[in-house]
């Protein structure tokens, strides 16, 4: 089973995250980066496929300057086989249709795999947009929002759980699958993991390894634009009460106050 | 005037409330056009007329609904090419965002999620609203191409009643192989729990860690006053509520009226899913609780001798 899991280096959700004024797009220099939370529940789950079939390889695969070469090591320190980055200069500020062109031809550079996964969105864009892209460029069918994955011969099961029902959706491979962080629990690299994750082939590919264009990628090229970004005032603090015996008094009066009862 | 295009999201015809909305935003740039995938159109017409949609695109496909997103991706990129519309309309759902992540690849045309607010900007095209990073921000977007899909959150504007021809053209839509590639198998439909729907309730009160597993006085608070119970996800991860009724950026996005948080810290990611309701409320036993930066009112306190107290005065009333 050859596996490639997508994986976005984001800046950490803890730091004041915010937009360079010049160009509008998100800054990722002032805020430290990491892994997107929800790509390491596509790394953990690739590796479990990967441990029950054997022969499997687990490719990660990131796009994005520089530092982001972080999200490919994390991943190989969990046990991910091999990286590939493609980083350059032309895709800084590409928009998801870009990211997705992107992925496409870097996956096809690295072989036909039999499995494609991603997270269910990333942590800073939040947008979820490109794993749908990307199947649809490669021509795949996929199940999104998997909670369970399950592998028979060339099937793909999947279980979502949605808000009226739970379903069981089958597709059969090759097929991109993305999935929540109902569907595991990530692993910690181990001090083991992190010493072979130094000796663990990592390529770096630009865009022209790829035959893509550099007129088809970047800011300039974006299919949507961003006009304004602008901070939102930060909510007023309300009265706060010490609940003294008569706090939930207090709490029906103000919900009476508001109208709300 | 231009053509906007609406993707209606129906079960058997019957309409969801989000249909409405976007007809209603449709209106704000050219003319709606609502696109039907599926059976029972005829259920459907009398709502699509009395919320102004001009035309109505039908593609009586009985088996789509068994099928992931890809049948009604092909109708709409023929519908796109037919119509040349200056937007297309859909619901931020994820089946909904998924549709319009293929359609954006297969036609071309840019895509702005999860609008919180569409109007006509420059040119015609669309002008979005949307907030982004857990709500620290507000961000203005616009298409720069010909045609633009935006999926436009649940309860982003109130319907507006305004007659439409709604006239009927049928569409002869071959599909792909791919079409049919993703097969339900099966599903279980979810007992419900005669509770409003968590995304478009007014009022929301959700549980966290700090209820120790016991929903008992947040569900009878909430029922009080008839709004949904939500759950932060360390409730959720601890297996006391399910994770549909996650709040937060990994569960659903809420932006009622009031938000009450009971037991819950307020973490970044818990904000994310509620920072734009229009007034909070919280119940914590730490003063510190970063929640309480937010509210509009807060009780430092017991939940389990607030809510009680509050549930019994309301009762009262
Ligand atoms: C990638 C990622 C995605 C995430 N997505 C989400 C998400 O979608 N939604 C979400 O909620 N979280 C999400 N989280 C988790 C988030 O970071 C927090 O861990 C979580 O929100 C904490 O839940 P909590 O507030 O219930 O628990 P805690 O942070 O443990 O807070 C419990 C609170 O209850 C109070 N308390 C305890 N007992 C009582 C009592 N008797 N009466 C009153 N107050 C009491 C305590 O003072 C405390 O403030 C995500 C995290 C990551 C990394």
């Amino acid at each position: 089973m050859d596996i490639v899991v997508c994986v976005k280096h984001v800046p950490d959700a803890q730091g004041d995250r915010t937009f360079t004024e010049s160009d509008k797009t998100v800054d990722r220099t002032s805020v430290d980066g990491l892994l997107s939370e929800l790509d390491e529940y596509a790394v953990e789950e690739a590796l479990k496929i990967a441990e029950s079939h054997e022969g499997s390889t687990v490719t990660v695969l990131t796009v994005g300057p520089d530092q982001a070469g972080d999200a490919v090591k994390k991943s190989l320190q969990m046990g991910a086989d091999k990286g590939v980055h493609v980083s350059d200069e032309a895709i800084h500020g590409s928009d998801a249709a870009a990211t997705s062109l992107v992925l496409a031809e870097a996956i096809k550079k690295i072989g036909s795999p039999d499995l494609v996964l991603t997270g269910m969105a990333s942590t800073d864009g939040t947008m979820g947009l490109v794993p749908a892209m990307l199947a649809e460029r490669l021509g795949l069918p996929m199940a999104t929002y998997a909670s369970e994955v399950t592998l028979d011969g060339s099937t793909v099961t999947i279980r979502r759980d949605g808000d009226t029902a739970t379903e069981r959706i089958e597709v059969s491979l090759p097929a991109v699958v993305s999935v929540t962080d109902q569907i595991n629990e990530p692993r910690y690299p181990s001090f083991k993991g992190i010493m072979a994750a130094k000796k663990k082939p990592v390529e770096t590919w630009a865009l022209a390894d790829l035959g893509v264009d550099a007129g088809q990628v970047g800011l300039d090229n974006a299919w949507t634009t961003v006009e304004s970004f602008t901070a939102r005032p930060p909510r007023e603090q309300g009265e706060i009460v010490k609940d003294e015996g008569e706090g939930g008094t207090a709490l029906a009066g103000f919900l009476a106050s508001r109208k709300f009862i | 005037m231009a053509e906007v295009l609406v993707l209606l999201d129906h079960t058997d015809g019957k309409l969801k409330k989000t249909s409405a909305e976007l007809l209603t935003l449709a209106k704000r740039l050219g003319e709606p056009s609502a696109v039907f995938v599926g059976s029972g159109v005829d259920v459907a017409l009398p709502v699509l007329a009395k919320y102004g949609a001009e035309k109505v695109y039908v593609a009586e496909l009985p088996d789509a609904a068994d099928y992931l997103v890809v049948p009604t991706v092909e109708v709409l990129a023929a519908t796109v090419e037919q119509a040349h519309p200056v937007a297309v309309l859909l619901t931020s759902t994820p089946a909904g965002k998924e549709v319009a992540g293929r359609l954006a690849v297969k036609t071309g045309a840019g895509v702005l999620t999860d609008a919180v607010d569409v109007e006509a900007g420059e040119g015609g095209k669309p002008r979005t609203t949307h907030s982004v990073f857990a709500g620290s921000y507000t961000v203005n977007a616009t298409g720069a191409t010909d045609t633009t899909i935006v999926t436009v959150k649940p309860g982003s504007v109130a319907p507006a009643a305004v007659q439409g021809a709604a006239e009927q053209v049928a569409l002869d839509v071959a599909l792909s192989d791919l079409a049919r590639s993703a097969k339900i198998v099966s599903s279980e439909p979810k007992q419900s729990t005669g509770r409003p729907d968590l995304t478009a309730a007014q009022i929301v009160v959700s549980g966290g860690r700090g209820t120790g597993g016991d929903f008992g006085p947040v569900e009878a608070f909430a029922d009080s006053m008839k709004a949904a119970v939500g759950a932060s996800r360390a409730a959720v991860d601890a297996g006391w509520y399910p994770h549909t009724l996650q709040v937060g950026q990994t569960g659903k996005q809420v932006s009622p009226q009031l938000y009450v948080a009971c037991g819950i810290s307020g973490a970044i990611q818990h904000r994310a899913g509620m920072q734009t309701s229009k007034t909070i409320v919280a119940v914590n036993k730490d003063e510190e609780a970063p929640i309480f930066e937010l509210v509009d009112f807060g009780i430092v306190g017991d939940l389990f001798q607030v809510l009680p107290q509050a549930t019994e005065a309301i009762a009262k009333r």
